[in-house]
């Protein structure tokens, strides 16, 4: 009843703990240069730090790759520990974007902000008056209208592009990608030029969400159209095949398929227009007080609530300059989480 | 039984003429796609025209003068617009942006391809989607609110001891709302258009070569250096670009951290700076008629050069994407 001992599979090419010491004597020994560097010349404070961390770090490998092998060696062991600093340097700011979000926004968010507006509260009044009911209300119109303007555009940008192919459709292609270039206050000029004063209307909701529309169309085009790529053309061939005209083969068959890649494009559209401000300086007028007329008035939105309580400057607008910036990110990561589930449970398009 | 010569049915009619819906559900989808196109002429003729009398009378002055002068409507002086300091602070604050953001974009690009250990890859290029969906207002608060006094030490570390070299010298004390700061800010919302960029277009680099490089005996950066950068050294400069763009039409997160001054300074530690986008938004507010017309004209230049910049990073990268 011996039990035959199984010989585990080895790796003879791997790296074995005998040949990581010298590595991690290096790592420690980086620490602890850098420590007595920070703690007996004049540089001081975590900046210090982390500078005199990562110019040791680079000096020691170098130096121990050099002197193991060659100056080619040194190279790449530079090189990697600067790969490596930029990976961090990437992620690092948005942990402190969203940990002072919370940090500063948490304090004036509670459900009473979202049931009224500020038509009778002072910008330094305490932080438990008013709210920014009439904000959501507005964000909740422009990004609503800016959808139901841009989406069939969008979408037909898109079916252009896959379905007809035509001869302009290089060109075509190009002015999109231009366009989703287009600075977003230009967008918000050419609407005021345009609504205001060649047709001669006041600020309205109407004309921010005519701006964000123009923003969102290159978004929409663009998502649309790498979805209806992956639409197999199998399947318009079938469609023909069976007698149907183009019309009815891209209606029945080609959208359908590709539903939820062209949801996953609207989504991607409103999360990209739904935090814009420079537009809606130019073309909503900014109330403080609920708005519910989409068309005439002027109205406000999330992001111009905390552009105007940023400007006026008291501590109190400062703080609900904060809670609203907490709102807005809560709704752009909801929609933004929104398109990766949409995309991911399907699995295909 | 009687036998009848069968009768042949007509010939079937095949046509390649296309149906009346088809005919509709083609002019709809062509006049749709050409919207795009549409939009852009109508942008440029609007801000043009309205913008066509302030080309007339400053000329070129309008672009190299750096005079802003509206005069009250007593004083009876014609008014000055020139915008050539904002488009030098616009360049200034976006060679800033684009210092910062680009050797920290293509490292991270190379870590994601060929460095980071698998688990990692997912959560980074979440987190790098994530940084490009974060709206600019709020890139504006945090920079002014947490950046910017840690921008303000770093600046004053360089001008004590780099204050020799005449861009970092200082004139005053005034360290905060400066070009640096503000290319700072923009470097970080820059970081992850250039990255996802360059990730792009790494990962098309032909796995043969990158194989037989090793294979000769190179190590991981000479590989990089040989076969990586050659192959989409293109796209890498036209993610650059796109990078460029954003950073020269980004309005709000500027505005809010750096103080405009129609004045050119070399010194971009100091608490003057300018911006075409933002000078708009400072502007429009109390600008009387006369002054929109200028601010349109001010648009209109602003459309030209990212449309311009746009349609070069684009020609670039989908050149070196077909290769």
């Amino acid at each position: 009843m011996s039990t035959a001992t199984i010989p585990r599979p080895s790796k003879p090419w791997g790296v074995n703990f005998k040949q990581t010491i010298p590595d991690l004597v290096a790592a420690v020994l980086t620490v602890l240069i850098t420590f007595a560097i920070v703690a007996y010349t004049p540089m001081k404070g975590k900046l210090a730090f982390v500078v005199v961390l990562f110019l040791v770090a680079l000096v020691a490998s170098a130096a121990i790759s050099g002197i193991r092998r060659d100056r080619k060696a040194a190279l790449n062991s530079v090189s990697t520990v600067m790969v490596y600093v930029a990976g961090l340097f990437v992620i690092l700011p948005l942990g402190s974007i969203l940990f002072e979000i919370i940090k500063r926004g948490i304090g004036g968010l509670s459900l009473g902000i979202f049931t009224t507006d500020m038509a009778v509260t002072a910008s330094d009044a305490p932080l438990n008056e008013g709210g920014l009911l009439h904000a959501v209300v507005g964000t909740l119109y422009i990004v609503l209208i800016a959808s139901v303007i841009s989406v069939p555009i969008g979408i037909l940008t898109a079916l252009y592009l896959t379905e007809i192919k035509g001869k302009a459709a290089g060109t075509v292609r190009f002015f999109v990608q231009a366009m989703s270039g287009i600075p977003s206050i230009v967008a918000g000029l050419f609407i005021y030029a345009v609504w205001m004063i060649a047709f001669g209307n006041q600020y309205s909701a109407f004309a921010g969400a005519m701006a964000l529309a123009l923003l969102m169309i290159p978004t929409v085009a663009r998502t649309s159209e790498e979805v209806l790529k992956l639409i197999p053309s199998d399947l318009r061939e079938a469609g023909l095949a069976m007698g149907g005209t183009q019309w009815r083969t891209v209606a029945m068959i080609v959208i359908p398929a590709a539903q939820s890649g062209l949801i996953t494009a609207v989504i991607l559209g409103v999360a990209r227009v739904a935090g814009e401000t420079a537009p809606l300086l130019l073309t909503m007028g900014g109330a403080d007080a609920l708005n519910l007329n989409p068309f005439d008035g002027n109205s406000s939105a999330i992001p111009f609530y905390v552009w105007k309580n940023f400007l006026l400057g008291t501590e109190t607008a400062v703080d609900r300059a904060w809670s609203g910036v907490l709102v807005l990110m809560i709704i752009v990561l909801i929609f933004f989480s929104l398109t990766r589930f949409i995309s991911g449970r399907k699995g295909r398009v | 039984m009687s036998t009848t010569a069968p009768t042949l049915p007509p010939k079937r009619v095949i046509t390649t003429k296309p149906r009346f819906s088809d005919k509709v559900f083609r002019a709809v989808v062509t006049g749709g796609g050409f919207s795009s196109l549409i939009i852009l002429g109508l942008i440029s003729l609007f801000l043009l025209y309205n913008g066509l009398n302030v080309f007339r009378t400053e000329g070129l002055k309008f672009i190299t003068g750096f005079d802003w002068i509206v005069p009250l409507p007593e004083e009876g002086l014609p008014a000055q617009y020139g915008i050539g300091a904002m488009l030098y602070g616009t360049v200034v604050i976006g060679l800033i942006a684009l210092f910062f953001a680009f050797p920290i974009s293509v490292g991270a690009a190379l870590f994601l391809s060929y460095y980071a250990p698998n688990w990692l890859k997912k959560p980074m290029v979440l987190v790098i989607d994530v940084m490009a969906a974060i709206p600019s207002i709020v890139f504006g608060l945090w920079g002014f609110f947490v950046l910017m006094p840690h921008a303000e030490y770093w600046a004053k570390l360089i001008h004590k001891y780099l204050g020799f070299i005449p861009i970092f010298d200082m004139p005053a004390n005034a360290f905060s709302r400066s070009p640096f700061i503000a290319g700072l800010v923009l470097a970080i919302m820059i970081i992850p258009i250039i990255t996802s960029i360059s990730r792009e277009i790494f990962a098309q680099t032909p796995l043969d070569r990158i194989q037989a490089a090793y294979a000769l005996g190179a190590t991981k950066w000479s590989m990089i250096k040989t076969v990586v950068f050659p192959y989409g050294r293109g796209g890498v400069v036209g993610g650059a670009m796109l990078g460029l763009g954003r950073a020269i039409g980004e309005t709000v997160a500027v505005y809010t951290v750096l103080n405009i001054v129609f004045d050119i300074r070399i010194e971009v530690l100091l608490s003057a700076g300018g911006s075409v986008a933002s000078m708009i938004v400072n502007k429009f507010g109390e600008a009387n008629p006369d002054e929109l017309k200028a601010l349109m004209a001010s648009g209109f230049v602003l459309f030209l050069v990212t449309l311009l910049i746009n349609f070069l990073a684009n020609f670039i990268i989908n050149r070196t994407a077909r290769e």
